[in-house]
């Protein structure tokens, strides 16, 4: 495995392995987002409770959950680099954590516009929605932490240590509406067990939450290239690369 | 056999004596390091019945948050001496290259803050309870949450300090990065004094933090060590 692996510690090979991911990410994505956000606003059976408002549903589990799954790979990214000195590691983790912040940040304000009409407030100080606040402003501080130091090493070294600090508050997020009596509702989706919705709501759902886990991936590997190319600016490679670019452009 | 003492035979006890009673020199010969966070505390706390109005059941209702929010603000204000002075001269890191564990440096360091500023701020927090009408019963939640509260802000602390300390303008960075580290205790520290003012049993909040005082003073040191190693380089 490790053979297989290798080549990829390599910031050129994976520069351009990820630049070939692009058009399949993207083309996937597009496929995956508009047959899942047509489906579930149209076509998927409106809530007979919560009437049509449900339908942020779609938008807002996969905001949340994609909130902590970045963070988990931003702190996985953060371990391989401290453990094993894998330099890629922080420029993957550096372009991961805007990311998760705009996600998390989804998460909350689409939280607040869809308790709005169902709780009658906009926010309320529970223990799900006060972690997810925390999660934002973690990412914040790690973003901060990434721009406060001039040697990028070092920044995703620092960067490292606090999203590896702050990991202890993906356990309080996901486990919050089972450990404290919350307004926030249980988990409705889950993969293993049996899903407490029907499956002409659930469908939709798992072509958004594909279609948001690519859209995700293409964003990361775009701003992963180019943490790649400021960090390997001075190497031949990158000349090269930016004077045929540059060529290319001035035909 | 009495062997001279040189860093390489000495003892994890000594070592750790040795650090503390340093630092706790230093902070004594500069007094001033020691009085500014508690007089800080107060001014917080005595701007709070100013701005809100003196109306006792209004002040009694939210003594436990302020007490717990100005000790958080006064301790992130005092957490810059922890490494500052001794990155600048240089000491820091002939600590980090002596043959010592630096889990046994840091954690000494950390006790000496918390010895300059957690115990002052323990020792002043009842009286300005008087001050905020607090509920006679919460008391001792309020000692007992500080007690094993305050250790917590100083280890947590010592991580953002320990990262950004090679930074010119670290200060508000290290804001950023402490405080919402610091809401998880201070849910629960107020939380404990609210129940105590109703007379309820509330040694489970208690529990929690000691928990996370536990888990801080094992787990902080390392990551503080791994911060300093980063931030000097």
């Amino acid at each position: 495995m490790w053979k297989w692996l290798h080549p990829y510690a390599n910031p050129e090979v994976s520069y351009h392995f990820a630049g070939r991911m692009l058009p399949w990410l993207s083309a996937l994505a597009a496929l995956f987002l508009s047959i899942g956000i047509v489906w579930a606003l149209a076509f998927a059976p409106a809530d007979y409770q919560q009437g049509d408002s449900f339908r942020i549903f779609y938008l807002h589990v996969p905001a949340a959950s994609l909130s902590m799954g970045i963070y988990l790979g931003m702190a996985i990214a953060a371990f391989t680099s401290m453990v094993w000195q894998f330099k890629l590691a922080d420029a993957s983790a550096a372009a991961m954590a805007p990311v998760g912040a705009v996600f998390t940040a989804i998460a909350l304000f689409t939280g607040a516009a869809w308790g709005k009409p169902m709780w009658g407030t906009w926010w309320i100080w529970d223990a799900r929605l006060t972690s997810e606040l925390i999660l934002l402003f973690l990412y914040l501080g790690v973003i901060a932490l990434h721009s406060a130091f001039e040697d990028k090493n070092l920044a995703g070294k620092a960067a490292g240590i606090l999203t590896l600090v702050g990991v202890i508050n993906l356990p309080i997020i996901k486990y919050s509406v089972e450990w404290w009596n919350t307004l926030h509702q249980g988990s409705t989706i889950s993969k293993l067990g049996k899903p407490s919705m029907t499956a002409d709501m659930l469908w939709p759902f798992l072509f958004c939450f594909i279609g948001f886990i690519l859209l995700v991936t293409l964003v990361i590997c775009i701003r992963f290239r180019s943490e790649v190319l400021s960090r390997n600016s001075i190497r031949p490679w990158v000349r090269t690369l930016v004077s045929t670019q540059l060529a290319a452009t001035e035909k | 056999m009495n062997q001279p003492k040189t860093p390489h035979n000495l003892s994890y006890r000594s070592v750790f004596s040795l650090v503390l009673k340093r630092d706790l020199t230093i902070a004594l010969r500069h007094k001033d390091d020691i009085i500014n966070p508690i007089l800080f505390f107060i001014i917080v706390v005595t701007l709070f019945p100013l701005g809100i109005g003196p109306e006792a059941q209004t002040l009694s209702r939210i003594a436990p948050g302020i007490i717990w929010v100005a000790a958080l603000l006064a301790t992130l204000l005092s957490l810059d001496r922890l490494f500052k002075s001794d990155h600048s001269d240089g000491s820091l890191e002939q600590m980090l290259l002596s043959p010592q564990p630096i889990f046994i440096l840091v954690l000494a360091k950390i006790v000496a803050h918390w010895i300059i500023t957690g115990l002052p701020l323990i020792l002043i927090a009842p009286l300005l309870a008087v001050l905020l009408h607090f509920n006679e019963q919460s008391y001792g939640a309020l000692m007992l949450t500080l007690l094993l509260g305050t250790p917590v802000l100083s280890l947590l602390g010592a991580i953002g300090v320990a990262l950004t300390v090679g930074i010119k303008k670290g200060g508000v960075l290290l804001s950023l990065l402490v405080l919402p580290l610091y809401i998880p205790v201070l849910i629960f520290a107020t939380s404990a004094i609210d129940t105590a003012a109703l007379g309820l049993p509330y040694s489970g909040q208690l529990a929690i933090i000691a928990a996370l005082f536990f888990g801080s003073l094992t787990l902080a040191p390392f990551a503080v060590g791994a911060a300093l190693k980063v931030s000097t380089n």
